[in-house]
């Protein structure tokens, strides 16, 4: 051990800073693989280092009818849980602001616990009710499954924000002779939203890529990440899982870069007045 | 028009909470709450063996076989797996939580939190698959292995019965990794929130009293991050409790709770089995929240 006069622990032993890279590339280097296997020649095979790169499953993996109908899927019940979930997360985070009322913390909680219980606790709860109703497996059905656990994430940014911003420019605006419609419009909405942007963009993405409750929910259908799944289980066409899994990458992970951006300064205001 | 509908709701707030709070309320009754006492009550129907149709009538049966030595065996297997797996992840969480909260800059610190994060949203499918890539016999591990000449000590490895399998992708070991892997960002975060929180003035008041590094560590940081590691176990815990995706495509036969409620609500159609197979992870969930609240886990979420 070093000497102790100096105040030593104001610099990261090395050991700490081996640890915390070590982890760091634990988190990213099956990342980059996905990347890189996405161009591998082999058809059958995970071989490393890849015998050869390629461009060749780009267009085949685009074109394959599988996977379009997979994402076309994805994409429909992402937007539409989405949509759902902005409502209804608005509302009750409106709710929760502005009034006190009996059950409260009760809602807050039935809000998280989709997210905080196991999915597949949501996942067989659903399958139960499906069951026990005679409910056809449908588009909605995976809908339902999805709006639900999306709700949180736009309540949680909705609250935030408005917890943030002051009561002062909603009465001014009244006082100024606005109606309610029209302080929504002008002073509310802008107001939140980029809250809403983001928490649509949480939304989106966490339903893009659910695959626990959906196979609960789904029936036959495939979305992306069931297909992806099913891939996994029974490897038919590996290139083109290949590519697909590095779009899905780009397509859930850019999105919330941009939504990290837009909700950054917020927080970091929020952070600095504490 | 417009304005008198708006003073009418203005004069009525009552009107307004009931309008805003009723849709989310009434989806979550239905759509959730609704669920989960369907699951519980389809826990006390039972599949008929022969007629391979559930039976709607309360019964207790299907709680009894749960308590049958295989099923036992999964309930007791997946916990398991769940303690080492949040233990790893706290071992593996530390260092970088601790150098996030204590040692990096402003910026270094914006871009270690969009690191850690960005794991966290991209697609939990893809970086399973990721795995597969790099388990698989012929891929990056058995390289590396040759590469510093090592495929001996692996092969000896995948040869022990328990935790081998005939590559690292069909092994009990493989399940370990991967979950770690997909549940290790759950882990920094809260720690690091709880590690900001320990006042510099402890750890120099520890130091200024003739504490060595490690001694500060142990006595000062480890006890006042605790609930942060709590919190973290929280999520690793709960999320491979009730996870079958990992152990499907890693598995050998061995089941695990998700795995094994899948397979009955599916190919066997025995949801009552399922459902109070489900049980299992609540309870032992609820009973880990109870804990952790007393251990003071939630001011640091």
């Amino acid at each position: 051990m070093p000497s102790k006069p100096q105040p030593s622990e104001e610099r990261a032993s090395w050991f700490l800073k081996f640890g915390a890279l070590g982890a760091l590339l634990f988190l990213h280097i099956p990342l980059i693989l996905i990347f890189l296997y996405a161009f591998t020649t082999e058809e059958s095979a995970y071989t490393f280092p890849p015998p050869g790169l390629t461009l060749k499953w780009f267009p085949l993996a685009l074109s394959n009818p599988a996977m379009q109908d997979a994402l076309l899927l994805s994409i429909k019940v992402a937007s539409l849980a989405t949509f759902s979930a902005l409502i209804l997360g608005t509302l009750a985070a409106a709710a929760v602001y502005r009034f006190d009322f009996f059950g409260k913390d009760a809602v807050s909680f039935m809000l998280i616990l989709p997210l905080a219980l196991p999915g597949i606790v949501t996942g067989i709860a659903l399958r139960s009710a499906i069951s026990l109703m005679h409910i056809p497996f449908s588009f909605w059905t995976i809908v339902i499954g999805h709006a639900t656990f999306c709700v949180v994430v736009v309540y949680n940014n909705v609250l935030a924000r408005f917890r943030r911003s002051s009561n002062s420019m909603i009465e001014a605006s009244m006082d100024l002779g606005a109606n309610s419609f029209q302080t929504f419009w002008h002073i509310v909405l802008p107001n939140i939203g980029t809250a809403l942007l983001a928490g649509a963009i949480l939304a989106f993405s966490l339903s893009f890529d659910e695959v626990i409750v959906t196979t609960f929910t789904a029936g036959n259908q495939q979305t992306l990440p069931i297909w992806i799944f099913s891939q996994m289980l029974k490897p038919r066409n590996r290139p083109i899982t290949n590519v697909t899994a590095m779009l899905v990458v780009l397509i859930t992970a850019l999105p919330i870069l941009f939504a990290q951006r837009i909700t950054a300064g917020t927080s970091d205001s929020d952070g600095g007045s504490k | 028009m417009l304005k008198r509908l708006s003073t009418f709701f203005y004069l009525r707030p009552k009107l307004i909470l009931f309008l805003q709070l009723s849709p989310p309320l009434l989806w979550f009754l239905v759509a959730y709450i609704g669920a989960l006492i369907a699951m519980l009550i389809n826990s006390f129907f039972y599949l008929d063996g022969f007629t391979g149709k559930v039976v709607h009538e309360f019964t207790l049966r299907t709680y009894v076989k749960l308590l049958l030595p295989t099923n036992l065996q999964i309930l007791g297997r997946t916990t398991l797996m769940a303690v080492a797996v949040t233990l790893a992840c706290v071992i593996l969480a530390f260092p970088l939580s601790y150098y996030m909260a204590r040692f990096a800059s402003k910026r270094m610190k914006t871009f270690l939190y969009l690191a850690v994060t960005l794991p966290l949203w991209s697609s939990y499918v893809v970086r399973v698959y990721s795995w597969k890539l790099i388990l698989a016999k012929e891929g990056i591990v058995s390289w590396f292995a040759h590469l510093i000449h090592l495929d001996g000590l692996l092969n000896w490895y995948l040869s022990s019965e328990a935790l081998g399998g005939t590559s690292l992708a069909v092994s009990i070991t493989g399940i370990f990794i991967v979950f770690v892997y997909i549940w290790l960002p759950y882990m920094i975060l809260p720690i690091q929130t709880a590690l900001e929180r320990v006042p510099k003035s402890l750890v120099e008041a520890s130091s200024d009293l003739g504490a060595t590094p490690a001694q500060t560590f142990r006595n000062v940081i480890l006890p006042l991050s605790f609930p942060g590691v709590v919190a973290g176990s929280i999520f690793t815990f709960s999320l491979t409790l009730g996870d079958f995706i990992v152990p499907s495509l890693f598995g050998n036969s061995s089941f695990f709770i998700g795995k094994a409620v899948l397979t009955y609500q599916g190919t066997s159609g025995n949801i009552p089995l399922a459902a109070a197979f489900t049980m299992g992870p609540i309870i032992i969930m609820i009973a880990y929240l109870l804990l952790a609240r007393k251990l003071g886990a939630f001011d640091a979420l």
